[in-house]
């Protein structure tokens, strides 16, 4: 068990966001949490990566509680994440960005006098990440000037270079278009391989990219697991299919 | 790239100004090279850090007044101990103001620096006995290389031996900036100025970065404040007063934020253009106020922003 959650509750004064859920994931496992806007989805992945603290209930990372350990802790431990909406270093380059990264994973962020361009582990290990994502060729665009699905990428990129165990993506394919969600998954997916990834949880709102890529499937309704189960159990839930996915399922 | 060439010739031309100019455009550097130090410094804060502080003549104040009370209280006459000693005080003081203004961004930063700097203009107007208060303190005449310079009047030891001096330590003070931007660390200040949220989120501590970029430029300005007092031979609270940081991030502006020797040119330009305006129309600030504000809509790169577009689309755009 890589990552688990326990009776997780949190409440925003009177308002109860999530009321119980508890979770598991497993080594070499593909999670996907799906549920409607309100239903907590992002309330439940601030307290799987240590953002906000649970008001109730413990997050176990590696067996070690990270309830709100924060970012910089948490990365540092072996998670990584990218976010809903993109976040990109606008006036960085691609190899900056990923860089920054490894700079990072190795502990050299606080390196005054060292030369960059002399570092070659860092130097080669960021080429190497945007040749696995396909950014090999824009290694010296600044990220303001990637086309969206590219800058998508190199968010996810960026959190890979820091070579984690596990991974969350927040909607990894919200705002590409959908002729390139299959091709951001399939190089996304690619690369968990190739780094030796543990496990990758994603939030998602496209059932088709769910179905498609998802061992497990948790559906969350109002702070509540609704249902948790394999891809094909969950497409047999009447009431997932009723309050999740809506009536035109993908069959 | 035709920055090598630009440089060099740069250099030149200042190495050989004291034998060719007449002596008034040679004391006009010397200023120039002290803010330059001060902007290569507010600058990592400012354009590699994204922190706008608009208390920075808190740490010129500090380093100005370190030389006038060593020189004239303590008898250390030597420029070499002074330095030191200046960026010393500057970094004893910056630590804890540091550490509570980098828990702040943006108009916040900006707002605690500038009264953590009134803070300090006012001990020095109102600790009279400590700080001669609003007519300040003398500044002795500093040893150089551990020669009084006995020989030279004051014009000709300050277009000599302290022209040189200054140079030297502006270019040591480049060279060590030149390697902090382009180190690990640097890269980490840039991303925290792009993106805090998901700097943190690769495990960039953005406060204790922060925090180091704030001490650096403190650092970079108690240094160059040390450098401006030896020319007019006396320090005043003016020196720590708001309207000194205004003018020096007016410099950065003024030759452009978004490279590295932008800050310089600023420093250059202001000097001479405000020894020009003023000599001509004694209302300076008035024409200072609408260049500030010719450079904010129209070249937010600067003065550097305008050279680089003329050589090639280079963005200077920043949200």
């Amino acid at each position: 068990m890589i990552l688990e959650a326990q009776d997780l509750r949190k409440r925003y004064g009177a308002y109860v966001a999530l009321d119980g859920v508890s979770l598991a994931v497993r080594e070499g496992e593909f999670v996907s949490i799906i549920g409607p806007n309100g239903a907590g989805k992002s309330t439940l992945i601030n307290l799987l990566t240590g953002v906000l603290p649970p008001s109730e209930g413990r997050v176990r990372f590696k067996g070690r509680d990270i309830g709100g350990i924060g970012p910089v802790a948490l990365a540092r431990l072996g998670m990584a994440r990218s976010f809903q909406l993109v976040q990109i270093f606008p006036e960085l380059t691609v190899l900056e960005t990923l860089q920054a990264a490894v700079v990072s994973r190795l502990g050299r962020g606080a390196n005054l006098f060292a030369s960059l361009r002399r570092d070659r582990q860092v130097q080669s290990e960021a080429l190497e990440v945007a040749r696995l994502f396909g950014l090999a060729d824009r290694a010296y665009s600044p990220a303001r000037a990637l086309p969206q699905g590219d800058k998508k990428l190199l968010d996810v990129a960026s959190a890979f270079s820091l070579r984690p165990e596990i991974i969350l993506l927040d909607e990894p394919t919200s705002g590409v278009s959908t002729a390139d969600k299959h091709a951001v998954m399939e190089i996304l997916v690619g690369a968990a391989r190739q780094i030796g990834l543990k496990a990758i949880i994603q939030v998602e709102h496209d059932m088709d990219i769910v179905f498609a890529y998802s061992d497990r499937i948790i559906a969350l309704h109002q702070g509540k697991v609704l249902a948790d189960a394999a891809p094909a159990a969950i497409r047999a839930d009447a009431r997932v299919v009723d309050t999740v996915i809506g009536r035109r399922a993908p069959c | 790239m035709r920055t090598p060439l630009v440089l060099a010739v740069v250099v030149i031309a200042i190495l050989v100004l004291p034998l060719v100019s007449p002596p008034y455009y040679v004391t006009l550097m010397l200023p120039f090279m002290a803010y330059g130090v001060i902007l290569l410094g507010l600058n990592l804060l400012f354009g590699y850090t994204g922190l706008v502080s608009f208390g920075h003549a808190l740490f010129i104040g500090i380093g100005a007044y370190t030389g006038a009370v060593l020189t004239t209280r303590l008898g250390v006459r030597h420029m070499e101990l002074i330095l030191p000693a200046a960026a010393l005080a500057a970094a004893i003081v910056a630590a804890p103001v540091g550490a509570l203004c980098v828990r702040y961004v943006k108009i916040y930063f900006g707002m605690l620096t500038l009264a953590f700097g009134m803070v300090f203009y006012t001990f020095l107007l109102k600790f009279y006995r400590l700080t001669g208060g609003d007519e300040g303190m003398r500044m002795l005449r500093p040893y150089l290389l551990g020669s009084e310079w006995a020989g030279f009047n004051k014009t000709a030891y300050l277009i000599g031996p302290y022209y040189y001096f200054s140079l030297a330590v502006l270019a040591l003070a480049t060279l060590l900036m030149w390697r902090i931007v382009a180190s690990p660390f640097g890269l980490c200040l840039k991303t925290i100025r792009d993106n805090p949220l998901k700097a943190e989120s690769l495990g960039v501590s953005v406060p204790r970065s922060r925090w180091y970029a704030f001490m650096i430029s403190a650092v970079y300005a108690a240094v160059g404040g040390a450098l401006l007092a030896p020319p007019t031979g006396n320090v005043d609270p003016t020196l720590a007063y708001w309207t000194h940081s205004g003018n020096v991030v007016f410099m950065v502006l003024l030759g452009g934020f978004s490279s590295f020797f932008g800050p310089l040119l600023g420093a250059f330009a202001f000097i001479f253009l405000q020894d020009t305006v003023m000599s001509v129309f004694p209302y300076w600030r008035l024409i200072f106020g609408a260049i500030l504000a010719f450079i904010v809509i129209f070249a937010p790169g600067g003065l550097m922003g305008l050279f680089a577009r003329r050589r090639g689309p280079v963005e200077v755009s920043r949200g």
